[in-house]
């Protein structure tokens, strides 16, 4: 321990205090500022008409606020040779993105309750092959899927992209589930089965009810995979089932003449709006659930 | 009448290793079976292979007379309650206790009235609409004897349900079990690792060791006349003592001599039992071990003893002194005068007393 003998005594005066604490609370907004600077121009830039950009500062306020931008953004916008913003590549990311995070939620949720309480022979092996899954870039299995979904007959299609994103999301669903289910004892499967419960009966029952927190956890982790997603969804799609974020590409990508920063601004944020929600709504569950321990009986 | 419980030539595999072998046990209705012994003997395997929970490796368990060896958990008439005590923690203490009912479908107005029964008779009707993790460690326990009672079984299953409470507790709740044992003539099968647990509670007592049945036998028989050195040792508190000594037969009977450091041995005559070999380890429970002013039988025979330690302990004073290389205890008055350091005479009692073959450790007498 320290010599306390030795170590000369520091005692603050009030005002030293203050002066420290003012100077922290300075640190911290300047690196608030600092991270949100991004954001700011970018909803500065879309609220600007394009003649201000040109004539304007980029970190300025708009002198006049315009949604023309945002309007034309959403409907009006030009991917390639269409001319209609992002609204249908936004409902397709909305058919893509719902039915896959929830199947892959579903399913991840079975089989980590399998994994986890119904040990059968070479379920650590089926486990770890699962997480493996996680690991292999995106990169390595376009082909033999683009090949699968060939086969299937669903490729271009918006089922086909939320087959491919079941697919590739299971590792994790599967690995957040069987680590929650580990925790809770497997007495409380036994008492069910003697108590004359079945395999789906214990999960509906017993299982899914503790299963919020990581319900939650897997959700926000879809979601924001699946949404954000952009070489899956470029590979996977045909002119009609693109999702959005391929869209905003083809915007920033192919103007005509003009360079129309606030159209891309806005449609970069509406293109960034719903992961955003998710985690403002049920980011608490997020922590939580991802810090979230043994299940007391 | 078919016994309640069969077990006949159960074996238990994990792979090469054996958990349980040949283990051949039966009960009657209204039997308190405990299966004791220390951790890893193999108990709570026995009783998961009991209720179903783990597939048997080899022989048959009959259940009420039907072979229930291949039967499904639910299909085996049993309830059980286990360690942690294994409640639904999204659901009510009601919803606990009639969630077996509603799996089987039983109707909403015998639900109701089970439930009533049951909390009535283990006082618990209070915290009905509680969750488990609104409980204190005692009501669990009560609670998870509710959602064994409200199945009216032909077998009660107990995986050392009192493991997890304080002492105090745990001393109540093992007389509410008996009380409850005795008010419903249930047939029960009870495992734990507390050999006073296992006395108090069984009418029949099976010693586990290794995966192996060391002694069945009413508590009385398993304290008295233990089947080998292992269930000597294991049951009673303290332990029984189990001293090296040499015999040779006088005209009286067998003269016991146990051999002492610094000291000439003490010689004891024992003239019931007459037919022992050379080398014998003679084990006297502590309570056969007692103030020789203050003994009550006249059937002692005496020696001085120096003590190396006193331990008392409220009703008893503990003594504990060096015998044949060994510690030995002898359970002494509470007024007892004996100090550390000091030689007391003492009365040894061999109206009880076992001899153990020393190599094999089976019971010779």
């Amino acid at each position: 321990m320290t010599d306390m003998s030795y170590a000369p005594t520091r005692t603050q005066s009030p005002t030293t205090k203050l002066v420290l604490r003012f100077i922290l609370y300075i640190l911290l907004g300047v690196f608030a500022l600092f991270y949100l600077m991004p954001l700011f121009v970018m909803i500065t830039t879309s609220l600007k008409s394009l003649d201000e950009i040109r004539t304007g500062d980029l970190v300025s306020l708009p002198r006049e606020v315009t949604f023309d931008a945002w309007r034309t953004a959403w409907s009006g916008a030009c991917t390639g040779i269409q001319c209609e913003g992002v609204r249908p590549y936004f409902l397709n990311s909305l058919l893509i993105a719902i039915p896959a995070v929830l199947i892959s939620t579903i399913i991840g949720a079975l089989n980590g309750y399998v994994v986890a309480q119904w040990k059968f022979k070479g379920a650590n092996i089926f486990f770890a092959l699962l997480l493996f899954g996680c690991f292999i870039p995106f990169q390595v299995v376009l082909l033999p899927m683009a090949i699968v979904l060939g086969k299937l007959g669903i490729s271009g299609t918006i089922p086909g992209l939320i087959f491919v994103h079941v697919i590739y999301g299971l590792g994790f669903t599967t690995l957040f589930f069987r680590n929650y289910y580990v925790s809770i004892p497997s007495e409380l499967t036994k008492a069910a089965k003697v108590d004359g419960a079945g395999f789906f009966r214990i999960f509906w029952s017993i299982f899914l009810p503790l299963s919020l927190p990581i319900i939650v956890v897997s959700v926000i982790w879809q979601f924001t995979q699946i949404w954000n997603d952009f070489l899956f969804g470029v590979s996977f799609s045909q002119a009609g089932t693109q999702p959005v974020t391929v869209a905003l590409n083809n915007i920033v990508n192919s103007t005509t003449g003009v360079k129309e920063y606030n159209v891309d601004m806005a449609a970069a944020i509406i293109a960034a709006l719903p992961t955003l929600l998710v985690y403002v709504v049920a980011g608490k569950y997020f922590i939580r659930g991802l810090t979230a321990g043994s299940v007391k009986g | 009448m078919s016994p309640i419980l069969e077990v006949k030539n159960l074996y238990k595999n994990y792979g090469a290793t054996e958990v349980l072998k040949d283990i051949n046990v039966s009960i009657e209705k209204g039997d308190f079976l405990v299966l004791v012994g220390p951790s890893g003997c193999g108990k709570s395997t026995l009783l998961n292979c009991i209720a179903g929970l783990e597939p048997i490796s080899g022989g048959d368990l009959f259940i009420g007379g039907q072979n229930m060896t291949n039967v499904s958990p639910k299909d085996r008439d049993i309830a059980m309650v286990f360690q942690s005590y294994a409640l639904y923690p999204t659901m009510t203490v009601a919803k606990n206790i009639t969630f077996g009912m509603k799996v089987r479908g039983i109707d909403q107005a015998t639900q109701d009235a089970k439930l009533k029964h049951v909390s009535t008779q283990l006082q618990i009707e209070p915290l009905l609409h509680r969750k488990p993790g609104q409980l204190s460690g005692g009501q669990r326990q009560r609670v998870a004897m509710g959602r064994a009672l409200v199945r009216d079984p032909k077998l009660f299953l107990f995986d050392e349900p009192l493991s997890n409470l304080d002492a105090k507790l745990r001393v109540e709740m093992r007389t509410e079990i008996k009380a409850l044992h005795q008010r419903l003539g249930a047939s029960m099968v009870y495992v734990t690792h507390d050999q006073i647990e296992a006395m108090t509670l069984a009418t029949k007592i099976v010693v586990m060791k290794g995966g192996v049945i060391q002694q069945i036998g009413t508590p009385a028989e398993i304290y008295n006349r233990p089947a080998n050195l292992f269930v000597a040792d294991f049951m009673g508190s303290p332990a029984m003592n189990l001293i090296p000594a040499k015999t040779k037969a006088n005209g009286k009977g067998m003269q016991i001599e146990i051999a002492r450091k610094d000291a000439d041995p003490i010689v004891l005559t024992d003239t019931r039992n007459t037919d022992l070999p050379e080398n014998v380890i003679i084990g006297v429970r502590p309570e056969d071990i007692v103030d020789a002013a203050l003994a009550r039988t006249d059937d002692t025979q005496q020696a001085d003893c120096l003590i190396d330690i006193v331990e008392p302990a409220g009703a008893d004073t503990f003594a504990v002194m060096q015998l044949g290389g060994k510690h030995v205890t002898a359970r002494l008055h509470a007024e007892t005068t004996a100090a550390a350091g000091t030689a007391q005479r003492l009365a040894f009692d061999l109206g009880k007393v076992s001899y153990f073959e020393p190599e094999t450790g089976l019971r010779l007498n």
